[in-house]
Parts: structure tokens; sequence; C-alpha cells
């Protein structure tokens, strides 16, 4: 890891000078008045699309700056750039400003000292965050430090379509068995997508005997002992899946056509709201609703992160701080939009706020926040990492 | 227009640098590119502190379980559609040339090579897939099934759905540059000879013809070869996942956010590019050995008469191809207006604009750079094309088959190998991800097929017409703007209509080089493949299409109405 200790010796003047300090937010808001903020967030889902082209809307009008949304395939795109710049000794006026990220990207861009910050915590409407409650200062259990901002709490949730399968199946081992007595109707995203490393994480955590493991980096002594079950699981349930495993949607949406298709009839989810603002669009037949585990399902916040090299580092954090306030954050709640958790705090809203928020109504499919329970937190990164490349060597590569 | 004023005062030999200059920008990219990807493959990539050489990314990519079954996919699927697709052409072209059914097949064919690939892959997937429009149609009614059978049909682990694909899509480029050679092999004349020694069509064309063409199209199979091998776009959506094919993973490597994955992924271009080279040796001796055969073929005399089930099989796939990408492309259009549309109803339950409406700004904006891009880099290529066409005729600088190799570099070398490596040097040079770059790299693979195909028309102009100009007192480039080029109008506008849908098709380099911010409307409908929105999905593809069709249309009917009082002009 020498490199890593270089690199963040070679840019540490960089992030600490070159750019307005969030501190002083109306420097910042003057510097960003006409930046072009060039937003890198997956361009999969139509309804987050929207939602991205809505806050676009909304800082030009309020603080003129122009948002384009970089639709990508997949978000190491964006790592990739951000690297073949600072390869090429681009380290200015970067072609990424912004980047929706997740905990291993984060991890990775992180360690390599290609990230803008800390900003995070400077951000106005961080006030409004709640810091206690939510898991907004840590990311797969990596300490964000300001390096991310938080902007959407996300929690597993599985969809089923009520016509094939009516009752909500509470553990791994339900759905194991119910998936051996109706084959080829289950499926999940193929890891190392996010979303199917996501559901390998939820059922290791579902089927060990030893959850405590987790939150500590995996060990050669501790790896194979508490997988063991999952693999397990794994060898009875992989010959049950769609296509008795020899292929896998390629993304989390695709299982929402595989859905609406008749090709299956229960798909995991990272956000509760998702099924219903998908029975909006007409993508998922009416009769599908959600269900959690007994046992709890992983929760996370999704974040905004700024490279190193962003020309417009200002514009950005306009941006990232428009998404913490609570119009952006009402209304990515609102289910026939996006259906997205918020990451603020009841407690510190003005009461005509919290009033909106209670007043949103939670769409067909999606479950108020008693039945949602509580979010378990996510494994250490290394856990997801081992468990994914693992699921690769063992049915991703054909056999 | 620069090159206008010139035209005014002639210097004698200044079009000599076209061909260098054209070369230079084609071989450029190619080698830098190329540079770019070795280096990392033997462990060398500053950015992330890796400055010794080693072995290590080759032999972690050799360590991969995947390897051995992505390679042999990657040979498998380019193996089997460019024989297919050769086959197919031959069986149409020997079986059926001169005749009416010849000439419908041949419009209806040509079309079908401006519909961008992945627009005809998304069309496919459709109708194949266990719950596609096919099924749907005898479904519950003759099959009974009120769900889709749980059969392996897209994605198959032997890559016959992506072979299907490619096929469909490279059956009319064969067929158009057999056409282009056929016309400088003067093949009916020894047709005719055959024919009334009593051979049969296909067996005498084989015989006499095929040879002298296949000589002319030999490098436009290597292309399909390389291509077919490497995709990238089509082998996301029809192709195998467990594992994917080889530049499918190289793409995945290259975003993993494991940055050390890069040097992975560089050893695999590599390993691609080499693949590539041995799979055009392996053609080439599987050539002598037909060659051989062929040869055998010819002294034993057999006439072949019985030819009408293999004429029939020609033709069958020939409309199977067409009719597939057009009803691919209707389901396509149905999507993007569908409401409420489940399995297994043929058709949606309500029709909207709601798909139309909710992409309509993004559409637009994505229309705009994607015709900006391509009508830069297509008239740029044609400026290069037509300088180094003229430079060949003034001063005899004809291209050496080497040469012609170069020309065909550009898209013999699979997209993966190089463009990663093109996209650091890029940086390197200043040239951040804008249109401009972008632009650049389009004129890389936009210029050899506009090179292609106007060359023939061009040599084939009668030159007595400049001969009579120059008598008359006219300087060479007089006679070019005001003769040569007005009567070349069609196989100009033909050509720009080819290097138009050769941009709008670009994926991967307008995704690594515009680093993102150059937003197409083919990086937007794969950006929305990822997430399997068929509706999203059908809108830009349709769109993607359109944009590749129209000037093919323009460049049909522009020419009649300009020369609707010229009536030999007008299919010249």
């Amino acid at each position: 890891m020498r490199f890593i200790v270089t690199a963040l010796i070679a840019l540490a003047p960089l992030t600490a000078s070159a750019e307005s300090n969030p501190s002083d937010w109306p420097a910042v808001l003057d510097a960003a008045q006409g930046q072009t903020v060039y937003w890198n967030a997956w361009g999969g889902s139509t309804t987050t699309n929207d939602f991205i082209a809505w806050v676009g809307k909304r800082v030009s009008e309020d603080y003129g700056v122009t948002l384009e949304h970089v639709k990508l395939t997949d978000t190491g795109e964006a790592v990739s750039r951000v690297l073949a710049e600072k390869q090429a000794g681009q380290d200015t006026d970067g072609a990424i400003d912004m980047i929706w990220i997740n905990g291993a990207n984060f991890a990775a861009m992180k360690d390599a000292g290609l990230l803008y910050g800390p900003f995070a915590e400077d951000l106005p409407n961080w006030d409004f965050v709640d810091v206690e409650g939510k898991t907004v200062q840590t990311d797969f259990t990596v300490p964000t430090e300001g390096y991310e901002s938080p902007w959407a709490m996300a929690q597993v949730v599985f969809m089923h379509d009520t016509r094939d399968l009516p009752d909500p199946l509470g553990s791994m081992d339900a759905i194991l068995g119910w998936s051996t007595e109706n084959p080829g109707r289950f499926t999940f995203p193929q890891p190392p997508d996010f979303l199917g490393t996501t559901f390998l994480k939820q059922a290791l955590i579902d089927l060990t005997d030893e959850p405590e493991a987790l939150a500590a980096p995996a060990t050669d002594e501790t790896y194979p002992q508490v997988t063991e079950p999952l693999w397990a699981f794994l060898e009875e349930l992989t010959p049950t899946l769609w296509r008795e495993g020899r292929a896998y949607p390629q993304t989390g949406p695709r299982q929402l056509q595989l859905i609406a298709d008749e090709e299956i009839d229960l798909a995991i989810s990272f956000s509760p709201g998702e099924a219903t603002a998908a029975i909006a669009n007409d993508q998922l037949p009416d009769t599908v609703r959600t269900f959690v585990l007994d046992r709890g399902t992983l929760g996370n916040a999704s974040f905004v992160a700024i490279p190193y090299n962003s020309g417009a580092t200002e514009g950005a954090m306009v941006v990232a701080n428009f998404l913490l306030s609570p119009e952006a954050q009402l209304r990515a709640q609102d289910p026939d939009i996006l259906g997205y958790g918020t990451v603020l705090s009841m407690n510190k809203l003005a009461p005509s706020e919290r009033e909106a928020f209670d007043a949103l109504d939670l769409g067909i499919a999606t479950l108020p926040p008693a039945e949602l329970g509580p979010a378990l937190p996510e494994p250490h990164p290394s856990w997801a990492e081992r468990i994914a490349a693992d699921w690769v060597a063992r049915y991703g590569s054909g056999r | 227009m620069a090159a206008a004023d010139e035209v005014s005062r002639p210097r004698s030999g200044r079009l000599a640098w076209f061909p260098i200059l054209t070369i230079l920008l084609l071989l450029g990219p190619v080698c830098a590119g190329l540079a770019g990807t070795v280096a990392p493959a033997f462990g060398y990539l500053p950015a992330i502190g890796q400055t010794s050489f080693t072995m290590d990314p080759m032999l972690d990519l050799f360590a991969w379980t995947g390897i051995w079954r992505a390679t042999f996919l990657s040979l498998g699927v380019g193996f089997l559609t460019t024989a297919l697709s050769l086959l197919i052409v031959v069986l149409i072209v020997a079986g059926w040339s001169g005749t009416r059914v010849f000439a419908i097949l041949q419009t209806v064919l040509s079309p079908l090579l401006s519909i961008p690939h992945a627009a005809a892959a998304f069309g496919l997937a459709f109708l194949i897939a266990p719950s596609g429009w096919i099924i749907r149609t005898v479904s519950p009614s003759l099959t009974g099934w009120d769900r889709p059978p749980d059969l392996l049909i897209l994605q198959d682990p032997l890559g016959l759905s992506l072979a299907a694909g490619l096929i469909a899509k490279e059956v009319p480029f064969l067929l158009l540059m057999t056409l282009a050679a056929l016309g400088q092999t003067g093949g009916h004349r020894s047709m005719k000879v055959a024919q009334t020694l009593g051979y049969g069509r296909i067996s005498g064309w084989l015989k006499t013809v095929f040879p002298r063409v296949y000589r002319q199209i030999r490098l436009p199979i290597y292309v399909v070869l390389s291509y077919s091998m490497s995709v990238v776009d089509v082998a996301v959506i029809l192709g195998p996942n467990l594992p994917p094919t080889l530049s499918v993973q190289i793409v995945r490597w290259m975003s993993d956010p494991d940055l050390s994955m890069r040097l992975v992924a560089a050893a695999a271009a590599l390993w691609q590019a080499l693949l590539v080279l041995g799979a055009i040796l392996i053609w080439r001796l599987g050539e002598r050995l037909v060659a051989r055969l062929g040869h055998r073929a010819v002294v034993s005399g057999r006439r072949g008469r019985r030819d009408r089930v293999l004429r029939s099989t020609g033709v069958a796939f020939g409309g199977l191809a067409v009719v597939t990408i057009f009803t691919g492309l209707a389901s396509l259009a149905l999507w993007s207006f569908a409401g409420s549309w489940r399995f297994p109803d043929v058709s949606p339950d309500t029709l909207t604009f709601k798909s139309w409406m909710r992409h309509a700004d993004s559409l637009a904006a994505a229309s705009g750079q994607t015709a900006l891009i391509a009508a830069c880099s297509v008239l740029a290529a044609l400026f290069l094309a037509l300088g180094c066409l003229e430079a060949e005729h003034r001063y005899g600088l004809k291209l050496s088959s080497k040469a012609l190799l170069i020309l065909y570099l550009p898209i013999l070398i699979p997209q993966t190998a190089f463009l990663p490596g093109l996209q650091t040097l890029m940086l390197g040079a200043g040239l951040s991800g804008g249109l401009l770059a972008v632009t650049l790299a389009h004129i890389v693979f936009v210029f050899p097929y506009v090179f292609l195909s106007l060359g023939d028309p061009y040599r084939s102009w009668d030159t007595r017409f400049a001969v009579v100009s120059s008598a008359l007192g006219s300087s060479p480039d007089r006679t070019l703007w005001a003769i040569r080029l007005p009567m070349m109008l069609r196989p100009l506008l033909t050509a720009l209509a080819v290097g138009f849908a050769v941009s709008v098709g670009q994926y991967l380099p307008t995704l690594l080089i515009g680093g993102g911010r150059v937003q197409t409307l083919t990086t937007e409908a794969l950006a929305l493949s990822s997430g399997g929105d068929r509706r999203a999905i059908g809108v830009y593809a349709l769109l993607q299409t359109a944009a590749a069709l129209l000037p093919f249309a323009a460049a049909l009917a522009l020419p009649a109405w300009v020369w609707r009082n010229r009536a030999d002009l007008r299919h010249g």
C-alpha cells in the first residue's frame, strides 16, 4: 500500500487550498454561480434519472448552478476516469465533479486520495441530518470523515408478486424452502453487482452463527468459519434459481422487468419505496408488495462525493447541500417519485416541514417504518469483497 | 470551407500530403493506444504507483477461473458469426445475382447496415426471450403457458444468441462489400460462360467468380471476425455472463473499484488482441484449405445443377435477418408507447406518450450531441478521403495493399485493446474529454468506412471528362469542384450516410474518450440498458436508429431531386 501514502502526500496541498472553504458558505455560493456540475450517477433507473433532472432544475433556479447528469452503467467507470486523469497529470478541471458512490468505490477512492474534502459536515444543511439515528458517518464501517455527503437511506426489502407468492417469507431458510418448491421463480443480480453482493451479505447475516465477527475485518481464521453456512445455503439454492443459476440479471432494475414478464416472483431491492414507484410507472404489476426478514435487513446510506480534481467543487457542494434540504428530501421520499428514505432527523426540522413528511402517503407497496424494523449495520467491506470474489469463483465463471 | 480558398491558387503536389496525414491520423491513435495497453499489461501504471515491469498481471489473468471459457467463447462466436455470415452472403449472391429476388433482397438488406448494433440486439432480445414476442403470440393458446418457460435462450453459455444477433447485422455488411467487389471484377461475364457450359448458378459462381471476389472482400471479412470476437455492446445485451465474453470482462475490470484490476484488464486487452491476430491466421490457413478443395472441385468439372435447396436456403436466411431485425425494431417502438404490458399479452393494455415525454429533455440534448459529432467527424473524414483519392488520381499515389491494411487497422484491431490506452494519451495531451476529443476519435473509425465507400465510385469516374475540361483550360481544382464532385453527388452522399451511421453507433470511443461528459444517443441507450427498462430502451433505440437511417434516406432522395432533369446522373 505504499502508493496510497505517496498519493496522499502528493495530493495534500491541492485539496487544502485550491477551492473555497465550505465553512465560508457565502463565498461558496458566489463561486458556484455559473458553474456546471457533472454528476456521475448510475443511469439505469428511470425514476432516479427523473429525480436528478428535477434537482438540476432547482439548483439552476436558486443558485445558478448547471447540473449535468452523466449516466453511468457502472459507478466504477467514474473511478476509472478519475484514475486515468490522475495518471495523465490532469489535477485540475477533471471531467467529473460529483459521484453517487457506494461503499467499496468510496473506500477505494478515499484510500487512493482521489476525493476532495472534508466538506460534508460543513454544509449548512448538515444541521438537519440525523447523525445519531442513521449510519451517515460511516459507509460500510469505513468512517466518511466528511469526504462524502449522505442523501438517502436505503434498506433491504424483498419484492414479491402476491399473485404467485402471497405471504412474506421471514428468513433466508424460508426463501430457500419456497424456491425449492417453486423452482425457477427467484434470482438475484449477479455479484459483484452492488445489489447482488448485498443479497449475499444479507444471506450471510441471516444465516451465520457469529454475526458479531462481521464488524471486524475478515481474516483467514474468521472467514471460512463464518461464511460456511452461506456456501451451504447457496449450494442448495442455486439449482432452484431462475435458469437454474446459469444466468442472472445483471442489475437490480432488471429484476423489475423479469417480474413484469412473469419470469420471477421474488426479488431483492435496496429501496423500500422502489416497488411503489415502479408500480406508478407501469414497470411492475400492482400486485407486488414488499417484506423484510424477521431478524431484520441491511441498511445504509447513499452518498455523493467530489473528486479531488473537480473544476466545480463549489457547485458540487451546493448540489450536495441542496440534496440535504427538506425540500429535496421530501421529494425523494415521495413514493410516486423515488421513495428513498430521508437522512434528516424529524426533530431538527421546522414543524411545517415535519408535517409535510408525516403527510406523505407511504404508497401501495411500501412498508410503514414500524414494520420495516431496524436497519442492520453493514459488515466491514472486506467481507463483501471476499464473498463476492468467492461467489464469482464458485458460481460466476461457469461450471 | 478552407478547401475552397485553396482552389483558386493551385500548387503542385500539395495534395500529396493527404495520404501521409491520413495514415498518421489513423496509425497514431492506434499505436499510442496499444502502447498504453501493453505497458500496464506488464505492470507499469504510475497512477497507482506501479512502476516496475512484472509478469504478475498476465499471471493474474490466467489465474482467473473464467479465462479459458471466455477465450473459447470469443473464438467460437467470432468463427461462427464470420463463417455463417459469409456462407449466407455467398449463397445469396451466387444463387440470385441478376434476378428480381436479388434486387428486392438488396433493397431491404441495405438499410439494416445502418441500424445500430445495440438497437438491433435489444429488438432481438425481446423477440427470442422465453417471455418474448414469439412465445407470447402462441401463449397460452397453443402452448398452455401462462408463465414463460424457464429456458436459457438469451445469454446462453455458448453465445449462440449473441452470434445470431451479430449474423443478422454482418450479412448486410458483407453483402454490400461483395457487391462493391463484384463491380470491379466483372463477374457476370464469367457467369454467362459458366452457365453456357451447363454449370448451376451456385457452382458456376463459386468456381469462376468467388476466387476473384474473395480477394477483394478478405479484409472486410477479417473486420467481421475481429468485431464479433471483441464486440462489447451487443455482448452485454445478448451474450452470456457466466463468464461473459473476454471484451465485456475487460470493460468490467476497467471499472472495478479495486484499481489494481486495471493491470489485469490491460493484460486481458493484450490477450484479446493476440486472439484476434491468431484467429485471423487460422482463418488464413482455412482459406488455403478451402482453396485447395475448391481447386479440386473446379478440376472435377461437376456442374452442380441441382442447387435449388441451397439457393432457397440463402434467400431464407437473408430474409430471416431482415424480418428479425425489423420485427425487433417494431417491438421496441411498441414498448416505447406501452403502459402496463404483462406476459402473455401480445400487446400492451394501454398506449401512452409518457415514456417519450419523460425522456424528451435528455433526448433532445443527446440527439444534438450525436448529430454534431457525426456531422463534424464525417465531414472531416470526407475531406481527408477526397484529398487522398484526388492525390491518387493526380499523382498516381495509389495505396498499396500494405497501405490498405493501415486503413483497416482501426477497425481491425479490437477497440477494447487500444481505446483505454488512447484515453490516457489524449488526457496527457490536454484533450480532456470534450466534444473535440470525441470527434477526433470518431474520425479514426469513420474514415475507413467513408474511404471504402467512396473509393470505387471515385476511381470508376470517366476521366475523359477531366481531359475535356483541361483541354478547355480548366485547372485540375476547377475540374474537381465544378465537374467531378457534382457528378459524384450520389456516392458522396452515400459515403456521408455510411460515415454518419458509423459515428452514431460508436459506444466505447464516446464513453472512454468523452469521459462520460459527451452523451450521445448510443451511450444513453447503453446506460439505460443496464436497468432493463424496455420503455426507456425503446425510446432511445428508436431515435438512435432514426439518427442512422435518416441520412441514408436523404442520400437516396437528394440526388433524385437535384438531378430530376438529368436522367443519366440520377443513377450515377
